[in-house]
């Protein structure tokens, strides 16, 4: 059996299939199996209401932020999609959500390679990547990243597949924290959210002091070493704003990163979120990032 | 957040890979935390009229000048876009901790200024008088064209080093406690997250302050066959050991309220201080930089019998030792820090570099800097006190 051809963590994977509200499950312990509707319909209204509280708290949060000058978008930056209504006053901006579907993940590292190419990504350094969870039967727990995440040594361990318990793959990008240590840290206003709530940062202003790189408790921020300037996953700003997909989305041929609008209740990833619970990484530091999972374990940091 | 690395194969983030932060922001407190320092001890004598340091009241506030001068050199080597470096106080975050250091320093630098030209300014007109050639064009330059001085003038000028060093002894504080703000407000990495890193920080400079004191006045009394004043020695060895004795103190509250209470962090600082930073944190910071100090000081401080050369001897060796333990400190924070991946499973390599921009030579002509400087201001102004019986009632 090759590298990453390891049967994915078996509950999730078949939970998921039918529907069943999978990660609650596995990491509940509910154990039943049989709590298909109910819980769905729980998870349903949970989830309604969580989302009403992300949609006030990024209403009131990018209506607050367009009142400081600075930290809204500045003249450089990317069009902002046209106006609405009579023409004049903008159309209440989209908000955007991301949903990564650990169980659908088979670790093909395709977005890997799109996301350097559509971003210029320096070789050693990474927006996104995906990482490998290998639960061995006595106990130990061995993480590396696929080898399409460019790093010598990354993918190199060869597990025997009998002492295997379950291995599954977890793709890292952006959280898009709506309390986003970086952006708070940001010295220069270099750090800055995007009108639809998109944490990116201003090239032009960046004095490079990494602040920010300490401050993400992710690791998602880097030095890029070609511009000498923060740099990070903005969910291919650029291609949102041309209602395109972002390049790892649009890579994956498992469909296990979903991207959309999640003030819009019709789109993918809002009945995904309304139907399947979902976590987010480091909760207990109040990031509130945007960025959610499925089947997230406690393994993964 | 179990630090896994101790126990399954380590695994660090891509990013994490290449420590950001090098040893010139090392350097950026360590001499930010001197410059504090060495303004306290000045301020000994000025406000607090603690009239043994008068030896080394004046070199103190030279001394906290020429280190100022130099904090911000280690930031503009380390940022990578230094030609960008004004937009942070021309178009600061109010968010950002860090954006508030070039006010902050520059309101201390500004007050510090004033200050050192006020305590030299009877010197200043003096040799303005006296000077030949160039010098004289120098001495009533620095004199801003105010070549006399009258016993009110004086007295004046007294009172408003006695304000300026009051509202000094706030700033010098706020300087200070706020590097370790910027390095305590950091949530995301548990080394440096607390509430404490401030108050550390503080005395750690204040320590550091008086220790490099010490250490120039020891060196500066040798190299001019000058015997020490026995008493400056004997009181800066007392303020020297009640100050190292707080910073350790307040570091061992600070690690073991984490140890007791064992909650997440203590797993990755356990693991940090067992591995990677046992060296530079059991042996250099706590056995060598504060055990050894603190049962040595004590000779210095409080004993009448020794010989003063003994005495003088220990308390230099003691600052060297106290200088090794806040260098230590600030590697142990600001490298420690950077030595395990965000993922709580790896630690990371820091390559030392030599001849880069953010390398050891590098280092070593910043810390340099600040000594040539206060070299060059000792060939202009007088850092020893004027004798007691030329003082024209002054006390400066
Ligand atoms: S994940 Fe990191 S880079 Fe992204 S918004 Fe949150 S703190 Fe900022
Ligand atoms: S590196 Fe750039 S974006 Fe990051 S905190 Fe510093 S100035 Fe802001």
């Amino acid at each position: 059996m090759s590298l990453f051809e390891l049967p994915i963590l078996p509950t999730l994977g078949a939970a998921a299939a039918g529907g069943c509200a999978s990660g609650g499950c596995s990491s509940g312990g509910c154990g039943t199996g049989g709590c298909g509707s109910a819980q769905a319909e729980r998870t349903s209204e949970n989830s309604r209401r969580e989302f009403l509280k992300t949609a006030t708290t990024l209403t009131l949060g990018a209506m607050s932020l367009t009142l400081l000058p600075g930290v809204t978008a500045g003249d450089d930056m990317l069009p902002l999609p046209p106006p609405g209504g009579d023409g004049h006053a903008p159309a209440a901006k989209p908000m955007y959500g991301f949903l990564i579907d650990t169980t659908k993940c088979i670790g093909a590292g395709k977005c890997l390679t799109a996301c350097r190419v559509e971003n210029s990504v320096p070789e050693g350094q990474s927006r996104t990547w995906v990482e490998r969870y290998v639960h061995y039967k006595d106990g130990r727990v061995e993480v590396d990243l696929v080898p399409e995440t460019g790093y010598a040594g990354s993918g190199e361990v060869q597990p025997a597949a009998e002492d295997v318990l379950r291995a599954y793959f977890v793709p890292k990008l952006c959280n898009q924290c709506v309390d986003a240590p970086c952006n708070q840290v940001c010295p220069v206003h270099a750090s800055i959210k995007s009108p639809e709530g998109i944490e990116l940062v201003d090239t032009e202003r960046c004095i490079g002091c990494g602040y920010c790189v300490q401050a993400c408790p992710y690791g998602i921020r880097f030095m890029n070493h070609d511009t000498g300037v923060a740099d990070k996953c903005n969910w291919c700003y650029h291609r949102v704003m041309r209602n395109e997909q972002p390049a790892c989305v649009e890579a994956c041929p498992t469909g296990a990163r979903v991207f959309g609008r999640i003030d819009d209740p019709d789109s993918e990833i809002s009945r995904r979120l309304a139907t399947v619970p979902t976590n987010v990484l480091k909760q207990h530091l109040g990031t509130l990032p945007l960025t959610r999972y499925v089947g997230l374990t406690d393994e993964v940091t | 957040m179990e630090f896994h690395a101790l126990h399954d194969a380590p695994f660090i983030f891509p990013n994490d890979a290449h420590p950001v932060w090098s040893i010139m922001i090392v350097l950026y407190p360590y001499i930010t935390g001197m410059v504090a320092g060495a303004f306290v001890v000045s301020t000994m004598y000025h406000v607090f009229h603690r009239e043994a340091l008068r030896p080394v009241a004046r070199l103190a506030v030279v001394t906290s000048l020429c280190l100022g001068a130099c904090a911000t050199l280690p930031l503009l080597l380390h940022l990578h876009q230094p030609l960008r470096a004004l937009n942070v106080v021309v178009t600061p975050s109010p968010t950002s901790a860090m954006a508030g250091f070039g006010f902050i320093y520059s309101f201390y630098m500004l007050v510090l200024l004033i200050d050192v030209w006020l305590i030299f300014r009877p010197a200043i007109v003096e040799r303005a008088g006296t000077a030949t050639g160039a010098w004289r064009g120098v001495y009533r330059a620095l004199a801003l064209g105010v070549v006399e001085i009258t016993p009110r003038a004086a007295e004046i000028d007294r009172r408003l080093v006695y304000a300026l060093s009051m509202i000094g002894i706030p700033a010098a504080c706020v300087l200070h406690g706020y590097v370790g703000f910027l390095f305590g407000a950091i949530k995301a990495n548990p080394w440096w997250s607390t509430s404490m890193m401030p108050v550390i920080f503080l005395t750690s400079a204040i320590v550091s302050g008086i220790a490099v004191l010490m250490l120039l006045y020891l060196f500066l009394c040798q190299r001019s066959d000058m015997e020490p004043d026995a008493e400056c020695v004997r009181s800066l060895s007392r303020l020297l050991w009640m100050f190292l004795l707080l910073a350790v103190v307040f570091e061992a509250i600070d690690i073991l309220h984490v140890a007791y209470e064992r909650e997440e962090e203590w797993h990755v600082i356990r693991a940090l201080l067992s591995t990677q930073l046992r060296f530079s944190y059991l042996t250099l910071q706590i056995v060598i930089g504060s055990i050894l100090p603190l049962l040595l000081l004590p000779l210095p401080a409080f004993s009448g019998r020794l010989g003063a050369g003994f005495r003088h001897s220990i308390a230099g060796v003691c600052a060297v030792l106290v200088l090794v333990q806040v260098a230590a400190m600030r590697w142990n924070v600001v490298v420690g820090g950077q030595l395990f991946s965000k993922s709580f499973r790896g630690f990371v390599e820091y390559p030392v570099d030599w001849f880069g921009r953010e390398g050891l030579l590098a280092a070593a002509v910043v810390l340099a800097m600040p000594m040539v400087l206060l070299w060059g201001a000792m060939q202009l102004l007088p850092v020893w006190p004027p004798s007691l019986e030329s003082e024209s009632g002054a006390k400066t």
